[in-house]
Formats: C-alpha cells, structure tokens, sequence
C-alpha cells in the first residue's frame, strides 16, 4: 500500500453523550455515530430513569396513583396531575365546579410560566449564555412559592384532586400572585434583551433542526415544537377543557420551523400565560370561596367535621381511603396542554379500584423520537441544541 | 354519525367488528389484519384526515384470549377530533401484528415501547429494539403474569 491510498482512508467514530453530560437534562445518553463533526446518526438511548409507573398504577387506588404522576414532566407537576384529575373525572363522568377550573387554570398556567423559564435558562446555558439562567430563576423562585403555599410542595406541589382541590386558596395567595402577574411582563422584556438579537444566540439556533409541518404531524410533535414550525393547533383552544374557553389569549406561531422560532414561539407563550392568570385573578372573586370540590360521596372526601361527629361521615370516609374509587367500566382518553406538548391518559377501567391499564403519552417522550431525524447531517454542536430546543424531561420520557 | 366510522364501514366492512361511543370518545375495534390499510385510510380521506398519531398503547387481557390488544389514538388538526383504534391479536403464545411506521413515523417509538413492555412483534418495523429496559432484559414487564417487584 502506498502513501497516498493511507491517507484516503477514513472512518466513522461513534461518541457518548451522556449519560451524564450537563446538556442532556437528565439522564439521556445519545449514541453519535460522527464523520469528523459531522453526526451521520444519533441514536437516543433512554430508559436509565424508568421507573414503571405504568405498571406501578395497575397496583395502586387512583388517589395513590397521583403522586407518581407529579414525578412524570417534574418541571410541570400541576400540569401532569391536571391531566390525570380531568381523566378521571371524564371517566367517572363528573365536572368540577367552577371555581376549581378556574384555580387549576391558574396554577397550571404559572406551571407552565415557571417550565419554560427553566427551559429558558438552560437552553441558553448550554449554549453559552450564561445570564439567562440566573433571570429566569429568580422568577421561578416566586412560582415555586406560590406552589408551595397552596401544597406545601414546590417541585411537587399535590393540591389537585380527582373532583376538585385539596382545599381553597391559603390567605395571602392572591395579593403575592397579583405581584407576580404585575412584575412578570417588564422582566420579560429583560429576557428578550439577553436572546432575541444577541448574535451568537442567532448564530446558535436559526436554520438548526427545521420540521416542516408535514413533517411535524407525521412525527406526532405537539405543543411549542409543533407551533414552532406554524402548526396552529392549541388543545387548550381547539378541544378546551377546564374552562379555557372563558379565557382570551393569543396562540403565538414560528414561520422557519427551527430552533429559534421555537425559542421565540415559547417566549410568547410565557406572556399569555401570564394574560391567562390575570383573567383568572379578576374574575376568582365573583366564584363563591369553598366550592372548590364535587359533592359526591363516591369521589370526594367528606369535610372533617363529618368525619369526626357523623357515623356516615366516618364510614364515608374510610371506605375512599380504604378501597378507593370505583369509575364504571370504560376506557377514556384525555388529554392536555402541557408546556411539553400534549399530555395524555388512557384510563381503562374494569369497574375495581385499580386501573386495568393507563397507558402515559408523554410529550418528551414522543418529541425526542425525531432526535435522529433532526441532527443527521449537522454538526455536534447542533446537537446541544437539539436536545435544548425540544425541552425534554426524562422522567417524561422514560415514565 | 362519525365520519370515521362511516368510512371504515363503506371501505372494509369485513373488518370492523364493534364501534362504541363512552363519554363522547369513539371506539373503532377492527381486526388486525388489514391494520396498515386502515390506518392510511383514515390518515388520506379528507372527511378523516388524521395526520396525526397521538399514541399507540398495548394491553395485555390474561386470562382473556385473544390476550393482547393494540390501542391507537388518531388525532385529525382538520376536524379536531379524535378516533380510537382498538384490535386483539389472534396468537397469544407470540403476539404480532403490522407496523404502521410507513404510516406515520412517530410509531417508530411507540412500538418498540410495546414491543419492550409487552412483547407484541411489530412486522414490518424498521429497527425493533428494547427502549426503556436495558437490551439483555428477560421478559416483559407490563404483562398481567409479570410481578410487580420483579423477579
């Protein structure tokens, strides 16, 4: 062999990322198969966080199930239990009041504020902006306390129930929502001062990981990602639930379908949401304070007064925790407006306390499918960005 | 009634075998058989038009037989409905039916999901691996006959 056939030969190099690389948000390991910086292939391996919450369901009443819930997209714990609670209500065929819609919309908005805040700031850190991240949150830090007043918990806040709420809004959670509502568009203004125009931050994202609608539909994108790329289709207004058609907000869309429309599609989404609390804030006080759960022995908690003096309370009481909900027989699926996209439940009940299966789809899970799709043919470095723009969560992914 | 419905009816009549309507989501159960022309029907008539996959889940009936059955969930962004898909596959002892990645991509994950779970075979798929338990993994765990903690 002479010198010159050496040199020609060349060969493909496979590279790790992850499992434990900051830029994978969790643990994500991407199998990269690479010609130079070239990625010829990406092939995602997950699971490293299944914890078979699936299968845990089928052994569990469905009030036992819903802390698992929270542990799915944990950067949105309302949002996953929301799912569930409105699952379960369609399949027990019952509406909560008013008031309670209104509440979850609140706390489910401020949820989604809060996810893409953090989407936010380590999507611009893995790329190199390092100041987002500290803006974003401290805005966070207000949200999680507002979770944490109305359940005690901040990442995973439990106030939801199948039927309503654990109980009405604490004292002083409408003066500090208020605040929040009131500050949160000037400092957003702040944060499109650190992106928007900064030119590595365009340089980073425009022309990276474009889908075409089609494309979109045929790999089941949903929320942002599908609305980055002008799909204009909102659950929340084109199949509403919880009362979201009371509400006015605009459904922001991306032209190029790439990295950067997303970025900007999300950014807008922070604003309407924040629209969305206000509404809520204005009309709570016309709700009549208390009526926050259904009042249906089958489903929901007596109050503890019954409990403690009333021998059909007391009963009452023992037989939910006990035994559970019994839903009829049927199968439903629902499904919402996550910040990640849609978030549906597959109920199928055979009439016991326990589901015969639920079945998750997640958004993360299914947005991460076109990872390999996305970077063939782009540089490792698209990659980040990547994993970045489609704002997954593991625990969502590997359920 | 649903167009859906009125479709699957008109085109393989053979093939449907129940529709059920519970809390105004429809129920299609087809046979599996003739799965993959099905589902591009409904994806490429316009009154359908569901260009959209939202999931694909497996079951497992046991001690029902057939013990397994496929579930998939059609979206259509025109009509903004939804439509379920229900089978059960005639083998229990080695479940399978055809792959509708040719119909839509995202099926992709979603089957190697129920492949890894369930152990339904996907004919046809292009890359049927595990995806959320590790490749050396014995059996599968979301099956009825599978304990909670493992083996």
């Amino acid at each position: 062999m002479n010198g010159a056939e050496t040199m020609k030969r060349t060969e493909t190099m496979f590279l790790n990322l992850g499992p434990s690389h900051p830029s994978t948000h969790g643990v994500l390991r991407v199998l990269l198969e690479l010609d130079g910086e070239l990625i010829l292939r990406a092939d995602p391996d997950i699971g490293y966080l299944h914890r078979g919450i699936e299968k845990m369901c089928e052994y569990r009443t469905y009030h036992r199930c819903m802390p698992l819930m929270n542990r799915l997209d944990y950067l949105a714990g309302e949002a996953n239990l929301l799912g569930f609670c409105l699952a379960m209500e369609k399949l027990l065929g019952i509406e909560v009041p008013k008031r309670a819609q209104y509440i979850r919309v609140m706390l489910v908005e401020l949820t989604r504020i809060a996810s893409h805040l953090f989407w936010m700031g380590t999507h611009g850190h893995d790329l190199g902006a390092m100041t987002p991240l500290f803006y974003a949150f401290r805005e966070r830090e207000q949200i999680m306390d507002l979770c944490e007043m109305v359940s005690g918990g901040r990442m995973f806040p439990l106030y939801f129930r199948i039927g309503g709420l654990a109980a009405d809004l604490p004292e002083g959670f409408i003066p500090l929502a208020w605040e929040f509502v009131k500050s949160f568009p000037e400092k957003h203004q702040d944060y499109h001062t650190l992106l928007t125009k900064n030119q590595i931050w365009i340089e980073r994202t425009k022309g990276v990981g474009v889908m075409t609608p089609d494309e979109v539909l045929d790999w089941g994108w949903s929320g942002p990602m599908a609305r980055g790329s002008g799909v204009n289709w909102d659950l929340r207004r084109d199949n509403p639930y919880s009362s979201y058609e009371d509400f006015d907000f605009v459904v922001p869309l991306g032209k190029n379908g790439d990295t950067y429309d997303r970025y900007l599609v999300r950014m807008e989404e922070m604003l309407q949401s924040n629209r969305i609390v206000r509404q809520v804030l204005e009309r709570l006080p016309d709700l009549p304070a208390g009526d926050i759960k259904v009042q249906d022995p089958r489903v929901s908690l007596p109050p503890k007064d019954a409990v403690y003096n009333d021998i059909a309370g007391l009963i009452n009481h023992f037989k939910l925790i006990q035994e559970g909900i019994t839903p009829p027989v049927g199968e439903v699926y629902q499904c919402i407006e996550a910040p990640k996209g849609e978030m549906g439940f597959y109920i199928v009940s055979d009439g016991s306390p326990q589901a015969f299966r639920l079945k998750i789809r997640g958004p993360s899970f299914v947005n991460l499918s076109a990872m390999d799709k996305l970077s063939r043919g782009r540089l490792l470095s698209d990659a980040i960005a990547l994993i970045g723009t489609m704002d997954i969560v593991l625990a969502d992914v590997d359920r | 009634m649903n167009a859906a419905v009125e479709l699957l009816q008109n085109k393989f009549p053979e093939e449907v075998v129940e529709v059920a309507e519970f809390r105004g989501d429809t129920t299609i159960t087809v046979k599996p058989g003739h799965i993959v022309d099905i589902c591009k029907a409904l994806r490429d008539a316009p009154q359908t038009s569901f260009k959209y996959l939202s999931m694909i889940a497996g079951l497992d009936y046991l001690p029902q037989s057939p013990r397994f059955g496929v579930v998939y969930n059609l979206y259509s962004h025109r009509n903004h409905n939804r439509v379920t898909l229900k089978t059960r596959l005639a083998d229990d002892a080695a479940p399978a039916i055809d792959s509708v990645v040719p119909v839509w991509s995202t099926a992709n994950w979603h089957e190697r999901e129920a492949y890894d779970l369930l152990g339904i075979r996907f004919r046809g798929h292009p890359d049927l691996r595990r995806i959320l338990m590790p490749e050396n993994w014995v059996g599968h765990p979301l099956r009825k006959d599978y304990p909670l903690r493992g083996k």
